[in-house]
């Protein structure tokens, strides 16, 4: 048996690992230097980031192809404007809460929706966002169809204008980074080698005693709950919730699956490939509203069927880059 | 010769693994060819790569004079090669009559017609408008081979025709044997009892791992010979 | 007699979710496939149909002569070219294009038709009713009902007693071995939607005589065409027309309540259904 060592590390990991936490610094000092436009698309990015991480966290490696976690956006939203208006909590710290709360909303709501398989499970996600908008828009204490502004008084309690903006950005960050950092923890650890072998075959990994309904059920939860959070930041960097806009299946669902394709799903770097590509694009084609849509429509169904495992899946399939690397690498010593 | 089957150096994959490492044989109109070798030899790829199902990444296999490496299975049939599948897959949402009508879609003359497989199984003619899968193992059997009749083959390829069957229905099935090949028609016939495929067959072929480990007539070697061939000895 | 109204309307509508859901329920039963833009393609069809009226002057109902061929060539040329080459085993391809279509036809056909909310008009058909028994029935909406139970008969007949029923039936027990019949499984799949969207065609005219459309309709007919599946129960094409009536049903019964609860009550039937008889009242295959 000859000697060897076990590594996670790539040297190009490592690089990227110290590159991101340098860029982590300079953005969590951005209040200071940057713009409130910077600091504003800086949020919007840090969102959609966390948005397409968590839908390829359920996509990509657990196999649950949802079309509504817009329920759970505009869920945290609402919920973290009802903390606010109604019992007087801080914004800011009714955005954790809201997510909780939807946590043990997603509860039931999972048990019903995982009696449907594949793509029926996708359009019932689809159903149950629609049920959470109608019942928003019935909802006439918080605006009804029209939906209701956070009311001055509680955007003063939040501080200063500075204040008030540094704060909205450092939650973004932290859900944006958090959402990256607690994606690829799971996926390093016994759960993430769970949802691979998951992944590679249901029958093996099910005879192997993986409880996959139990892996699903607790990741969808989950992920409910952290979309929830991010609602939670949406409606207050838009300081609004309406039933359309912040259980819009356009914004929160159909960008979302467009930056994970493109970007590559089924890997952690995808997410982020897309997100810089959608921001892109989005600076060059800001004017054209519904071209933009077809746009991103036809690359995602382009790359679905010429290269499904997207941009970064390629670029690892061809250069073996590993930014993220969650598998282990055996050296042998010769 | 050009009419027959021919094949050369044929090698085709399952998947990433290679099944066939250059399979050749040739096998001349209205012989029976029995295709012998333990599980995982590479019979039943062989027979894919004949009719359709599976594609060779290398060689090359011919049917009458013509090249028809790679082709479909709804193009073969149209030339005459009928497979009777492995485990008989029937179709179990069509009763037996629906089965057998689906066989001769192609559209091939011949002797076999619903009338004459009725006439050579005629407990089939008894449940023709049952649920395929209602029948036993032996008589889906039946239905298997009566299918791939129907479209008048001049090639049968037959795969692990006894899988499954109690020995009174294998005995009955290869009783009928003769008189389904004696009209001119090539057959291959994968079979895991070797006695009976050697019993039934003019000239055998031996798979071990993918490769050829004997071949020729099964009065010419000895059951010792044939063994250590079978497997790979 | 204002509950039997309710009621008797929810039924008569029914019969235009379960139009909605028979295409759908068609090319699951032979693929396998749930196409995601389903209900932006009975939009198109409406839109086809305007253009046909607009063009030829015909009644709505008559232009299904060209919008039947129309939308079955479409139907075609779509499976052949783009969904063909999604099939073969793994979810996400087949989902994802088909989402990607349906973001692409209502994009589409907002830039084309622009978001101005359009209607067919049928004429005197729209307000001509029937008393019977001291309720009045609406023709359009008996007609609706009526042409639900012809197609989906008349589907039942093609699958179970014609060659190409048969084809589609082999096809979907095993591919494999149809090809060895000389089934190609890409032309019988091209039928099958090409079939699926014939049927998608009527349902498109109707929903256009019926109510107002524009180009983001499409997700809610997916929507009540997919819950008509799933309460009638997968594989069965008469449980979708009861699934239908139920959806309408309580649609209806909704409505009575508070016209804000319409849909909603829809979709509390259906989860109901869910919870309590997962596979559906009459289901036939597994999903």
């Amino acid at each position: 048996m000859s000697d060897f060592t076990l590594t996670r590390a790539t040297p190009a990991s490592r690089i990227a690992g110290i590159i991101a936490l340098i860029l982590l610094a300079i953005l969590v000092a951005a209040p200071w230097w940057a713009s409130s436009s910077f600091l504003h698309l800086a949020g919007e990015f840090a969102v959609y980031l966390a948005l397409a991480t968590l839908w390829n966290l359920l996509a990509g490696y657990t196999g649950l192809v949802s079309v509504g976690q817009q329920a759970y956006v505009g869920l945290g939203g609402y919920i973290a404007f009802s903390l606010a208006l109604f019992l007087g909590v801080n914004p800011l710290l009714a955005v954790p809460l809201a997510g909780l709360a939807a946590a043990v909303i997603a509860i039931p709501v999972a048990s019903l929706v995982f009696r449907l398989q594949g793509a029926y499970f996708a359009i019932g996600s689809w159903v149950i966002a629609e049920v959470f908008r109608l019942v928003a828009a019935q909802a006439t204490s918080l605006g009804g169809g029209s939906g209701i502004s956070l009311p001055v008084t509680v955007t003063k309690s939040l501080g200063g204008k500075w204040v008030r903006e540094a704060s909205i950005f450092w939650l973004a960050l932290a859900l944006g980074a958090g959402s990256l950092a607690f994606v690829y923890l799971l996926l390093r650890s016994r759960i993430g080698l769970a949802l691979t072998a998951i992944r590679d075959s249901e029958v093996a990994s099910s005879s192997l005693g993986i409880r996959i309904n139990r892996v699903k059920h607790v990741l969808y939860i989950l992920v409910a709950g952290l979309t929830a959070m991010i609602g939670g930041l949406i409606s207050l960097q838009k300081l609004r919730v309406s039933p359309d806009a912040s259980f819009s299946v356009n914004d929160w669902t159909a960008f979302v699956i467009f930056i994970v394709v493109i970007g590559g799903i089924g890997t952690i770097e995808g997410p982020i490939v897309g997100t810089v590509i959608y921001f892109l694009l989005r600076e060059f084609l800001a004017d054209y509203g519904t071209i933009y849509l077809l746009l991103l429509g036809t690359l995602a169904i382009v790359v679905m069927l010429v290269a499904p495992k997207g941009l970064w899946g390629y670029v690892q399939g061809r250069f073996g880059w590993s930014l993220f690397p969650v598998g282990y690498r055996i050296h042998f010593k010769d | 010769m050009s009419d027959g089957l021919r094949l050369t150096d044929v090698e085709s994959f399952y998947g990433d693994f290679q099944a066939l490492h250059g399979v050749s044989l040739a096998l001349e109109p209205g012989q029976v060819l029995a295709l012998i070798g333990a599980n995982g030899a590479g019979k039943s790829t062989l027979l894919k790569s004949i009719c359709g199902l599976a594609s060779p990444e290398r060689g090359r296999v011919e049917w009458n004079g013509r090249d028809i490496t790679g082709w479909k299975g709804s193009a073969t049939v149209a030339l005459g090669i009928a497979l009777v599948p492995e485990g008989r897959r029937l179709f179990k949402s069509l009763s037996v009559e629906e089965n057998l009508v689906l066989g001769g879609q192609v559209g091939r003359k011949g002797p076999w017609t619903l009338k004459t497989i009725y006439e050579l199984f005629p407990v089939l003619a008894e449940k023709r408008h049952q649920p395929s899968t209602s029948l036993s193992g032996g008589q889906q059997q039946m239905v298997s081979i009566g299918r791939a009749l129907m479209s008048n083959p001049d090639l049968v390829l037959f795969d692990e025709l006894s899988l499954g069957l109690a020995p009174i229905v294998i005995k009955d099935i290869y009783a009928q044997l003769p008189r389904i090949t004696g009209q001119g028609m090539s057959a291959i016939l994968v079979e895991q009892d070797v006695t009976r495929a050697l019993g039934a067959a003019s000239q055998f072929l031996c798979l071990a791992e993918g490769r050829v480990s004997l071949a020729g007539r099964p009065g010419e070697h000895s059951r010792d010979a044939i063994s250590a061939a079978y497997f790979g000895t | 007699m204002d509950l039997v109204n309710i009621v008797l309307q929810g039924v008569l509508v029914g019969g235009l979710y379960a139009l909605f859901a028979a295409g759908l329920s068609l090319i699951f039963g032979v693929m396998r496939l749930v196409n995601i833009a389903h209900g932006d393609l009975i939009v198109l069809a409406a839109y086809v149909a305007m253009e046909v009226v607009k063009l030829t002057g015909l009644h709505p109902l008559v232009s299904l002569i060209f919008v039947v061929p129309l939308m079955a060539a479409f139907g075609y040329a779509l499976q052949r070219g783009i969904l063909n080459r999604t099939l073969g085993g793994d979810l996400l391809p087949p989902l994802l294009v088909s989402f990607g279509l349906s973001v692409i036809l209502q994009n589409g056909l907002l830039a084309v038709f622009t978001a101005d909310s359009r209607k067919l008009d049928a004429g005197a058909l729209e307000t001509a009713s029937v008393a019977f028994g001291g309720i009045s029935i609406g023709i359009l909406p008996a007609l609706m009902f009526g042409a639900a139970v012809a197609v989906i008969a008349g589907l039942q007949f093609l699958f179970y007693r014609t060659a190409l029923g048969r084809a589609f039936r082999a096809t979907s027990d095993d591919a494999e071995i149809a090809e060895l019949m000389g089934l190609d499984r890409a032309q019988v799949f091209g039928w099958a939607m090409a079939l699926s969207l014939a049927v998608v065609a009527i349902a498109g005219v109707f929903l256009a005589i019926r109510s107002n459309f524009d180009p983001f309709m499409g997700p809610g007919r997916l929507i009540f065409g997919f819950e008509a599946v799933i309460i009638g129960g997968l594989g069965n094409l008469w449980g979708t027309l009861v699934g239908g009536v139920i959806l309408g049903v309580g649609q209806g019964l909704g409505a009575a309540i508070d016209p804000g609860w319409q849909i909603l009550a829809g979709h509390v039937a259906f989860l109901l259904i869910l919870a309590l008889k997962p596979r559906g009242l009459f289901p036939r295959i597994d999903g």
